[in-house]
């Protein structure tokens, strides 16, 4: 077979976009994964029953059904959901792109909600003591020391998940959201050279994934002689 | 005035192990006073429920004229305007010392705070050290550090739970005459939790002696020691071993090292069987003396010798005596009762 890689050039403005939207998608779907995720990890952690058995319920639903479904069901949800929200008289379209961010947050919120709370439970029970000694309420010592201190010592790991994150927006592409695999995708079928294009995707992913995982692992030795 | 510290009739359980039982006691502003008692008497709880980590079940506590635990009714750690020192520091670890000094003073300190703090750092002797991280210091350090945090925001109350049981013998006594005249120079108010005798003699103005749950002595390190209301006192504190005696008068006791005056009338009749506290000090070498005892076994302190004695009787007796008195195993010395205080319970059986 003859490889052919001279289509590429004409397609890397194309390609570029797509890429420019994993990478957005996948910082967005972080950053607010982190946030819920760890209103998540509080809520399980809370004394106050219901509300730690919702959250348990959210979480174990969530890591309990693939992805590829998870997006399916979003897909067609969350213009319902939001018709529902907003009172409106059709459903909003929201369009793939915009619906993916929203799955990849309420998705990923499972999954950091679950590190957040291994990191809040690593932290002792000292801590927060100290703190009530010193004046501060419970929310916040939650807020100046232990939540501080348990991002800190899980960081290693939510950059770990995030990097596993950024593999799997590709999935995105079953509700044709264009990113850098639809895109790659799109162009390969046009000029029918899948195999040249997998290629490129693959080894771009390939060399982003391997090097970010790097960085993290320096970055755990040195957090490492901190503690 | 009222009492700085006013604890009444306290009673803690943890489900149905009631651990603190009707416990009371009162401290006066600026004193420094201990709970000292073996690892179980409850000691650290009633710490605790003097934070405010625990709610109370009976009795009540005051701080400062204000009721703060009863049953029912917390006010909480944040609300009590204390200061702790806990026994693993409990630094944060994620902010540097100074950071750690000035915590309770939130994320923007006034000038008068910076001030505070720099001054707590040089009282603790840390002037160099505000900008290095927890981990980075010994653990002396650690614990100065953990003493200038709890006292920067002038607490009403220091409370210290064991602050000394993480570091090395040497530096504990060192410390404990340093902490003690840190909390001094404060003026502050403290109690202190140990199992140590000799940190809390170091350090407190007042002990109380814990037992089950109780305190069943409150006074100073000096009347503990000399005058010990109970046996489990007698036996807690300090060395010693018990010697039978006699009541033969209103005021004396027969024992085989002589008679004793004990200066106050016992509540005894005649011929009734005591036990006489015998410090290793209260036993004096003298070649002169009529009476003999043999050494059974002896520990070199550097200035002197702890010597077990056995006597005529059987009866095993401790002496402290001078290091150039270095006598053999075996070997028959003079001793004499040289007792300031006697203290004497009802024989044991």
């Amino acid at each position: 077979m003859q490889l052919d890689f001279g289509s590429l050039s004409g397609a890397l403005p194309y390609l570029w976009k797509g890429f420019r939207y994993t990478v957005e998608l996948t910082t967005i779907s972080a950053a607010g994964g982190l946030f819920f995720g760890t209103l998540l990890a509080l809520a399980r952690l809370s004394s106050i029953k219901p509300l730690a058995l919702a959250a348990s319920a959210y979480v174990n639903l969530m890591r309990s059904v693939p992805l590829v479904l998870v997006i399916f069901w979003f897909f067609f949800l969350v213009p319902f959901a939001l018709q529902w929200a907003l009172g409106t008289e059709r459903p909003p379209l929201v369009g793939a792109e915009r619906t993916a961010i929203i799955t990849f947050i309420m998705f990923e919120a499972a999954y950091f909600c679950e590190i957040m709370r291994a990191g809040i439970q690593s932290i002792p029970r000292g801590q927060v003591y100290a703190a009530s000694a010193l004046g501060l309420t419970y929310g916040q010592s939650m807020a100046h020391v232990v939540l501080p201190q348990a991002f800190r010592n899980m960081l290693p790991v939510l950059l770990t998940q995030t990097i596993i994150l950024f593999q799997d927006t590709s999935l995105v592409y079953v509700i044709s959201a264009t990113d850098f695999v639809g895109a790659a995708s799109k162009i390969a079928q046009r000029d029918s050279r899948l195999v040249e294009m997998y290629l490129f995707v693959a080894f771009v992913y390939f060399v982003l994934c391997y090097a970010l995982s790097y960085a993290v692992k320096r970055l755990q030795l040195k957090i490492a002689i901190i503690r | 005035m009222a009492a700085s510290v006013d604890v009444r009739n306290l009673e803690h359980s943890y489900g149905v192990q009631r651990v603190v039982r009707g416990l009371s006691f009162t401290l006066d502003q600026g004193a420094i006073g201990c709970l000292l008692g073996p690892s179980g008497c409850g000691k650290t709880t009633v710490l605790r429920c003097l934070a405010g980590f625990e709610p109370v079940q009976g009795g009540s506590i005051a701080l400062a004229g204000r009721e703060v635990s009863a049953p029912g009714r917390i006010v909480p750690p944040e609300a009590r305007r204390i200061g702790m020192v806990f026994q693993d520091y409990a630094l944060f670890p994620h902010l540097c010392v100074a950071a750690n000094v000035g915590f309770a003073f939130g994320r923007r300190p006034s000038p008068d705070q910076h001030r505070r703090v720099a001054e707590m750092l040089s009282l603790v002797g840390l002037e160099g050290a505000a900008r290095t991280y927890p981990h980075e210091l010994s653990g002396g350090q650690q614990q100065r550090v953990a003493l200038a945090r709890a006292l920067a925001p002038e607490p009403d109350l220091l409370l210290l739970d064991e602050p000394f049981s993480n570091l090395d013998v040497d530096l504990r006594e060192r410390l404990s005459l340093e902490v003690r005249s840190i909390i001094k120079a404060t003026g502050t108010t403290a109690i202190l939790v140990t199992h140590d005798q000799h940190e809390a003699f170091a350090i407190a103005d007042e002990i109380g002696i814990m037992h089950e749950g109780r305190i069943e002595q409150w006074d100073s390190p000096y009347d503990l020691y000399h005058q010990p209301t109970t046996r489990f006192i007698a036996d807690f504190v300090g060395q010693g071993v018990f010697l039978r005696g006699i009541v033969a008068g209103p005021a004396r006791v027969v024992t085989e090292l002589g008679d004793l005056d004990t200066g106050a009338p016992l509540l005894a009749a005649d011929g009734y069987a005591v036990d006489v506290l015998v410090r290793p000090d209260d036993i004096v070498h003298d070649d002169a003396a009529p009476w003999q005892a043999e050494v059974v076994a002896k520990a070199f302190r550097g200035a002197d010798f702890l010597y077990t004695l056995v006597l005529p009787s059987g009866s095993r007796v401790l002496s402290l005596v001078p290091s150039h008195h270095n006598h053999a195993l075996g070997e028959k010395i003079g001793i004499r009762l040289a007792i300031d205080h006697v203290v004497a319970f009802p024989a044991a059986s």
